[in-house]
């Protein structure tokens, strides 16, 4: 499917979620509350069939965190980016997708560990690459006076 | 290079303690000898100057015919470390206990800029620690990134005339140094 | 004394834990693995990294666009050339600048090279494993004659920074053509070697057939790309199906196997030496005339948005995903390295295997710690 087509096939599955055309794929922005379902209908679905998770990116948007996933489909050769946000800095929660794609297991540790962001439902949440007393440092708030110069 | 063309090196000039004994010298020169034509490394790469290492010991700049015959994996049975790659601060503590596990005479090579002073990570990286000398004494930098195998084996010829100019009294002060910190 | 006895056999039914640590000789780098064993037989691997993490995605939001390509060239340093190709890509198609044909041919036969000395480097080590020390001296040997034409062209052997946002950095050498084809004659008449050295041997097909198997799914699901996807068929080759630079115009297979266990990984790499030989092969007796760099301005800044650009490193697809919000430093960057993904299905096929297999099977991965933890 091209990207016009896949907007119009989601928008038609998901009504609350906002598909639309980005500059290179097309991009569904989702509340934390529906991402797991979500996930679970575009993986099963048989005109989609996104069946390989990319990429997740944690990113700090300022007054929120959230999350981005690139995935991509084998069979039909489309792609798709999903995202969601949670304005909770201090203990962000969303629901993990380790049942859907297995490679989510160190990807969603990777993201707790930089940005703390907190998956439910994650078969083992443990800080990878850092020590347990760190703080995250892909937050824009991180403060480290000795070794980080800001102008 | 000749001997005599090492003399403008000031650094080891400078290590040369005043002599001892006529007898002394000559074991002190024996010893000496032996310890530094069979230096024998420990496998330690932590990232791209390890690649380098490895093609120092290949076939082409060999690194056997110094006497870096095998590399072995024990740091009980090991005599140089060359620490080669970045060493982050979760790598300290493991550094350290390994240096610490090898025994005397024991001798370390920086080798590459990040094992000098933190390399291309020095600025803005949270978690790198900005040169081994900070954990371990060093003997001998060689700067590069990563430095050319040619210039890593200039580097352990460096090491090689420190070792020479040796004697057991230098040796027993220096040993006393390194369990000390 | 006997009750003694019987308690010791009792005890034999209990799982052990034991440590393969950080400085280990055949780990390729600093890797944890925290193995628990019921006698020799493995039942659980699990991987402790972030022993050479040193922040490269929080340091690139303070560096120019033109910095980060020196980082990436640390990240995953046996494709230096691929990754920097990567970010050189998502630059020059945010701006939408057109690149000459002359710097695609380049970049191509560039990468192509790259990804030999890569396969040699996983052979001569690999070999070196499973104790064939000959393998290490043949494969570095040959290996030389490549970081010989980097050196002439590029400045250095291993840690190029040779393409940059808006083409190369200098010119080709003129020995550069001969000096190529000198080196695929040379290879195409040693590469039978390697073969006889180990693909035909009895005891590296006993340690490596059977083992270790990836099926289909799993792979497609854990997300392994590059040549130990596709040992399991999983189509994922990014120069067959997004072709980027010169791919369009080379004709070369993709290497498939259906088996997915150690041997075939080892072959899908054997294999696509020759063809990366084929593609350059097609390249190198007509590089197009024109300028090597296209007048960019000093200072680059990105439009506000994300883009993404995927290419195809020796070990798997190599992801950078760029945010800009419109300065000359990033917002965001993540990589998303091959090497990180792969890793995660090690406990998965290394079940129920001896712990000799481990060693077997984690060297098949082809794995590069740096661009694990970058």
């Amino acid at each position: 499917m091209n990207k016009a087509e896949l907007t119009e096939y989601i928008k038609a599955l998901d009504k609350e979620s906002d598909a639309r055309e980005g500059r290179q794929y097309v991009e569904v922005t989702v509340l934390p509350a529906r991402l797991h379902e979500l996930a679970g209908k575009i993986r099963e679905n048989e005109e989609l069939n996104f069946d390989f998770l990319v990429c997740i990116t944690g990113m700090d948007y300022g007054q929120e965190l959230g999350v981005v996933y690139h995935l991509r489909s084998t069979k039909h050769g489309h792609e798709l980016v999903v995202k969601s946000r949670t304005a909770d800095r201090q203990d962000p929660h969303l629901d993990s997708v380790t049942d859907i794609w297995k490679t989510a297991d160190f990807l969603e540790r990777e993201v707790y560990d930089l940005l703390g962001i907190k998956f439910t439902n994650h078969p083992d949440l443990r800080r990878l690459f850092l020590d347990k007393s760190w703080g995250f440092p892909l937050r824009k708030d991180y403060v480290d006076d000795i070794n980080i110069v800001t102008k | 290079m000749k001997k005599e063309e090492f003399r403008d090196n000031e650094s080891l000039e400078q290590l040369k303690e005043s002599g001892t004994n006529i007898l002394l010298t000559t074991i002190d020169d024996v010893i000496n000898w032996g310890r530094k034509n069979s230096l024998w490394p420990l496998t330690f790469a932590t990232s791209c100057c390890g690649i380098e290492m490895m093609a120092t010991g290949g076939a082409r700049h060999d690194f056997a015919r110094f006497g870096m015959e095998v590399y072995r994996a024990s740091p009980r049975q090991a005599d140089v470390i060359v620490v080669a790659g970045t060493i982050v601060n979760k790598m300290a503590p493991v550094l350290k206990r390994l240096y610490d596990q090898m025994s005397e005479p024991k001798y370390v090579v920086a080798m590459g800029a990040c094992a000098i002073s933190g390399g291309p990570f020095f600025l803005n990286s949270y978690c790198v620690v900005k040169g081994v000398e900070h954990i371990i004494p060093v003997d001998v930098y060689v700067p590069g990134c990563p430095p050319r195998p040619e210039a890593l084996i200039y580097g352990m010829l460096q090491l090689q005339r420190k070792i020479e100019t040796e004697n057991i009294k230098s040796r027993r002060k220096r040993n006393a140094e390194h369990t000390s910190e | 004394m006997e009750e003694q006895v019987i308690n010791s056999v009792i005890n034999e039914e209990e799982e052990y834990i034991i440590n393969m640590g950080p400085q280990h000789p055949s780990t390729h780098g600093v890797l944890r693995l925290v193995v628990s064993l019921k006698g020799e037989t493995v039942k659980n691997v699990e991987p402790h990294i972030g022993y050479i993490h040193r922040g490269i995605e929080k340091m690139c939001e303070s560096i120019t666009y033109q910095q980060i390509i020196h980082l990436t060239d640390r990240m995953d340093y046996l494709s230096a050339h691929i990754n920097n190709e990567a970010v050189c890509l998502a630059v020059e198609k945010a701006l939408e600048i057109e690149i000459p044909d002359r710097i695609k041919v380049i970049r191509t036969i560039m990468a192509e090279l790259t990804r030999i000395q890569s396969h040699q480097l996983f052979w001569g080590t690999w070999g070196m494993d499973l104790g064939g020390l000959t393998c290490f001296f043949y494969g570095f040997r040959d290996r030389e004659m490549i970081l010989d034409i980097f050196e002439e062209t590029c400045g250095s052997r291993m840690i190029v920074s040779y393409n940059c946002p808006g083409g190369l950095m200098y010119d080709i050498h003129p020995n550069f053509q001969k000096r190529v084809k000198d080196f695929i004659k040379y290879f195409r008449k040693t590469l039978p070697e390697y073969d006889q050295l180990l693909t035909g041997n009895v005891i590296f097909r006993e340690r490596t057939i059977g083992i270790g198997r990836l099926s289909l799914e799993d792979a497609i699901s854990y997300g392994i790309t590059g040549p130990s996807g596709r040992a399991s068929g999983f189509s994922c080759d990014i120069r067959k199906h997004e072709p980027y630079s010169a791919y369009d115009r080379v004709k070369f297979t993709e290497v498939l196997y259906s088996d997915g266990d150690t041997y075939h990984r080892y072959l899908a790499r054997m294999q696509e030496m020759r063809e990366s030989m084929d593609i350059i092969e097609q390249l190198i007796d007509n590089i197009p005339e024109g300028p090597y760099a296209v007048k960019m301005k000093p200072v680059i800044k990105l439009p506000e948005g994300e883009y993404y650009q995927k290419v195809e490193t020796a070990r798997g697809e190599l992801g950078v995903y760029i945010v800009s919000d419109g300065n000359k430093n990033p917002y965001r960057v993540k990589f998303r390295s091959p090497n990180f993904v792969n890793l995660s299905v090690l406990n998965h096929i290394a079940r129920d295997f001896k712990i000799a297999d481990l060693v077997a099977i984690g060297g098949s991965l082809d794995l590069v710690i740096p661009d694990i933890d970058r």
